[in-house]
């Protein structure tokens, strides 16, 4: 409730601030204490229980811990990211001010989309979160490939978005209200409005997360993109997008047996998994690799969809802070290569220890090695899977699998820094990075590695 | 308590090596790291098991029922003490090779040995994945960076084999552990699971094939001839004197007692498996020309025979296998120490090229003929103490195995004699320089040449060190 309200707030200052501010440093630095206001209020409502201002929106907006512990990542990896990627966000074009603002709106956005109550809310909430990305995208305006990434996801959000407001007017035909609590209908007979409403929803968020086979827009989109902004919109955006999808089905499961709504979602689990990871496999460029493994990702994140039990719950949180932290971390990375392909990182060990033992900390975190972050978000997804039973066996070897084939292409980075010696080129340089960039990532690598010994750090925010 | 030091001391030498400058610098301190650990170990080896000092319990998960428990009994502590001898004898025998950023190479070394204690002390499942794990990633490093020409592409097939390996053993760990009575993945509550017979069927497969990649055990074993040639000696000592044991250990500590009724049904096609590898590895041995591959093939069939013998259903069996980790692991380290002096001096280890070194060499070759007699099982050496009872436990289960297997044993024969005989006699190279072993790798040779002896004369002292609570248990759990 905080974030929703003070983000926006601090967003329009942001955007008017780009008139008065010519030094886009001093954008920067301000967009960094903000958001680490935001992160203040956002732990402070953690810990109280109680947003600073109580506005009566009751049956609209419902704060839950399970919220406000996912809002916390989010905007912990929001300021690393602007710690470590600031300077290149200055640097896409000349509206650095306006850059900022439309990422304040995106988090009060994610703010919504982690606390909805109604579906009108969420459609909202979605909807703030992918105007601003549609802008972001083509940022780059000079650049082709921007513009055009920009305009495929705004035509595929778009008709996302119409599927999202169809499913919605068919629950409301179904139920009679746009309450996410009236959609558990459990009394027979079913209601033909409810379950085809409920079933465009599933497609629409399907789109959103990018798992298979709704995928198609995000390797483009993401390549196309400014890489300081694929790096916002694979990590934050997407764990929005799946706080809002997790949150919306919670109670409405029911709608199907369970056993229904879990084979539709291991077919969409097991397409994204298989499909991700083997055209990963084949990608030459580092940035169009993490495009694919974020669908990979994707695919591990929607166990939670598919068990919605109490280990599943914990397994995101844990997810989400592994995903964002290790993914931020490489983009940051990636951003300083000249070079995206992998041979770009060739014998990074030799020209910057620094980095290339970093990067491996990520990259062993996203492959989901024991002592990283990575190895307990797979393992609470693999152990929520399985306690609903022997049944989905199946599912959690095809996981298991494609974790195994993921590890051909994080390691291959690996491989190109450590064990590939550079031909002497200008473009395998690096760009000289500052002490405070490596800090950030230091940070980050610490986080990634506390987690993967005791996952309590952030769990224990979960509970009372 | 104790039992952390194990775990620690080599841990925290490995991450110091990092800060570290100089090759001779990390040599000393990894050598009186891994000493260290021996002295420790070496104590905690006359302690009974339920002393104090020997366990080690913390709260670690929490609200998963996964604690950082640690303790040393039966099997463990063949493999302990295996694991710590064979760190000093590996940095002593290759004392004089010189690595480019040899504190990395030495940091990563002690990492393994950390990992390897880890594997060998848990009691916990989720633990023991973590340090199963934890021992593969620096093995990686080490093969990857420091290794032959193909190093790159052979670790890597290395890694995700044994990587995939794991995760099927982590499904199975995880479901495991939602069949126990308390939520736990202490081994006590493990070995209580209530599984129907169709969930022992999936995931005692789960289990074995994670066990099996990493011994390896045909069809599974690819891999390995490639690493053992590729990686860099001293490595490849670790894997195939320590690293391949961690399969067999977990089959003995895990596989056997959580699986009681499958591991008895299924011993008749694991045993065929297991010897006709054998048989198959010790053909390809007598076939080979490079010495490493040779070594590499015969670790196959060796340890083939341990593995079959784990699951002939009696004590014999096993017994002989238990003291056969500890042979294989130090006999397969000495022949690795000869190979290693040949080829860094002269850089070649193609038997068809070499010849005649017992003239150049009169100290190394009568060193290198014990340790290949031990190899082939002589009585007197500690190999036939083991091999010996692993075949009464295989006669008394089946004698028509048995058979198959002393054709294997017979093939040893041929290729390490044959491998002697084109080495060190035959004719002579005059193209080849070779100075005798010095006083590190005599040293270390000469260590291995006594627990040869030792074991081969009274073994005694070995037998009840591998005895006890695990011992009992799983032999009293196989019927028959």
């Amino acid at each position: 409730m905080n974030l929703i309200i003070l983000s926006g707030l601090l967003g329009v200052v942001m955007m008017l601030s780009g008139l008065f501010i010519k030094n886009n440093r001093t954008i920067s630095y301000m967009a960094i204490a903000f958001i680490a206001i935001l992160f203040a209020v956002n732990v402070l409502e953690i810990n109280t229980g109680a947003p600073l201002v109580n506005l009566p929106l009751t049956g609209m907006i419902e704060t839950s811990r399970f919220g406000l512990v996912l809002n916390g990542i989010m905007l912990l990896a929001g300021f690393m990211y602007f710690w470590l990627s600031g300077r290149h966000i200055e640097k896409v074009g000349k509206h650095v001010a306006d850059y900022y603002a439309l990422i304040f709106f995106i988090f009060a956005g994610v703010g919504i989309s982690t606390s909805f109550s109604n579906l009108l809310m969420l459609f909202l909430g979605i909807e703030i979160i992918s105007i601003p990305l549609y802008i972001l995208t083509g940022s780059d305006k000079q650049n082709l490939k921007s513009n055009e990434a920009s305009l495929k996801y705004f035509l595929m959000g778009s008709f996302s978005t119409g599927i999202m407001l169809l499913g919605i007017a068919f629950i409301y035909g179904g139920t009679g209200s746009f309450s996410i609590a009236k959609m558990n209908l459990t009394s027979s007979p079913l209601s033909y409005h409810l379950v085809t409403g409920v079933l465009l929803l599933l497609l629409s968020m399907a789109f959103k997360v990018s798992a298979a086979p709704f995928h198609f827009w995000t390797p483009d989109v993401y390549d196309g993109a400014p890489t300081v902004f694929t790096s916002f919109m694979a990590t934050i955006v997407k764990v929005a997008a799946f706080a809002a999808f997790i949150h919306l089905f919670a109670d409405s499961t029911g709608v199907f047996p369970r056993d229904k709504w879990r084979l539709i979602i291991s077919i969409i689990i097991a397409l994204t998994l298989i499909i991700g990871n083997i055209t990963a496999v084949f990608q030459q460029s580092v940035k169009r690799m993490l495009a694919y493994s974020s669908i990979a990702q994707a695919g591990f994140m929607m166990f939670a969809v598919f068990s919605y039990n109490g280990v599943s719950t914990e397994g995101i949180v844990i997810y989400a802070a592994a995903y964002c932290f290790a993914t931020i971390g490489l983009f940051a990375i990636l951003l300083k290569m000249e070079d995206y392909t992998y041979e770009g990182f060739n014998g990074l060990a030799k020209r910057n220890p620094a980095l290339a033992i970093l990067g491996t900390i990520f990259l062993l975190s996203l492959a989901g090695i024991p002592l990283t972050a990575g190895f307990f978000g797979k393992y609470y997804m693999v152990a929520s899977a399985l306690s609903t039973g022997g049944k989905y066996l199946w599912l959690v070897i095809v996981a298991m699998l494609s974790a195994a084939i993921s590890v051909y292409y994080y390691f291959r980075v690996i491989q190109a820094m450590y064990f590939k010696d550079a031909a002497i080129q200008e473009h395998s340089m690096v760009a000289p990075v500052t002490l405070a960039f490596k800090v950030g990532l230091v940070v980050l690598a610490v986080f990634t590695i506390a987690i993967g010994i005791i996952p309590q750090l952030v769990l224990q925010y979960l509970y009372f | 308590m104790l039992v952390l030091l194990f775990i620690l001391i080599p841990l925290l030498a490995g991450l110091g090596l990092f800060f570290t400058n100089g090759s001779g610098m990390a040599k000393t301190i990894s050598l009186i790291a891994s000493l260290l650990v021996l002295g420790v170990v070496w104590y905690a080896m006359y302690l009974p098991d339920t002393n104090e000092l020997v366990q080690y319990s913390r709260v670690w998960l929490g609200s998963l029922g996964s604690n950082f428990d640690l303790k040393m009994d039966g099997v463990g502590k063949i493999t302990t003490l295996l694991t710590a001898v064979s760190f000093p004898l590996v940095f002593l025998a290759t004392w004089r090779n010189d690595y480019k950023d040899a504190n990395q190479y030495y940091a990563l070394m002690m990492l393994t040995q950390a990992g390897l204690m880890g594997v060998f002390l848990a009691t916990d499942a989720m633990l023991f994945y973590f340090f199963w794990e934890l021992a593969l990633i620096p093995t990686y490093f080490l093969c990857s960076k420091w290794g032959g020409d193909k190093r790159i592409a052979v670790s890597f097939k290395f890694f995700i084999y044994t990587f995939l390996g794991s995760l099927l053993m982590l499904i199975g760990i995880i479901y495991v552990y939602f069949k126990t009575p308390d939520q736990s993945f202490a081994w006590s509550s493990f070995i209580q699971a209530d599984l129907t017979p169709t969930e022992q069927a999936w995931f005692f497969w789960f289990f074995f094939i994670a066990f099996a990649i990493k011994m390896p055990i045909f069809p599974l074993h690819t891999w390995q001839p490639d690493l053992y040639q590729q990686a860099p000696t001293g490595t490849t000592m670790i894997l195939s004197g320590v690293m391949v044991k961690m399969g067999l250990f977990a089959i003995i500590r895990w596989l056997l007692p959580i699986f009681p009724d499958m591991s008895a049904q299924m011993a008749t096609p694991i045993i065929i498996l297991c010897l006709v590898g054998m048989v198959y590895a010790s053909l390809i041995a007598i076939k080979q020309d490079d010495i490493k591959r040779l070594i590499a093939y015969s670790s196959i069939a060796h340890i083939g025979l341990m593995c079959a013998a784990l699951f002939v259903n009696n004590a014999s069996g096993y017994d002989g296998a238990v003291i056969q980790l500890f042979n294989h692991g130090v006999n397969i380290i000495g022949l690795w120490i000869v190979v290693d002096v040949i080829e860094r001096q002269t850089g070649i280890s193609k038997m068809s090229e070499l010849g005649g070194l017992a003239q150049q060499a009169p100290v190394m070759a009568v060193l290198l003929v014990i340790t290949a007699l031990a190899n082939i099982a002589l009585p007197l050496t500690n190999a036939f103490v083991g091999e010996f009872l692993m075949f009464n436990g295989l006669f008394t289960y089946n004698p028509w195995l048995a058979l198959l297997a002393g054709t294997g044993i017979i093939f040893a024969a041929v290729y390490t004699l044959g491998m002697i005989q084109k080495v060190f006699f035959g004719a002579k190279n005059e193209l080849i320089k070779v100075t005798d072993v010095k006083f590190a790798e005599i040293a270390a040779l000469a260590i291995i040449v006594v627990f040869i002896v030792w074991i081969g004369l009274y073994p005694a002292p070995f037998f009840k060190l591998g005895a006890g609570e695990l011992a009992e248990m799983v032999t009293a759990k196989l019927p028959g």
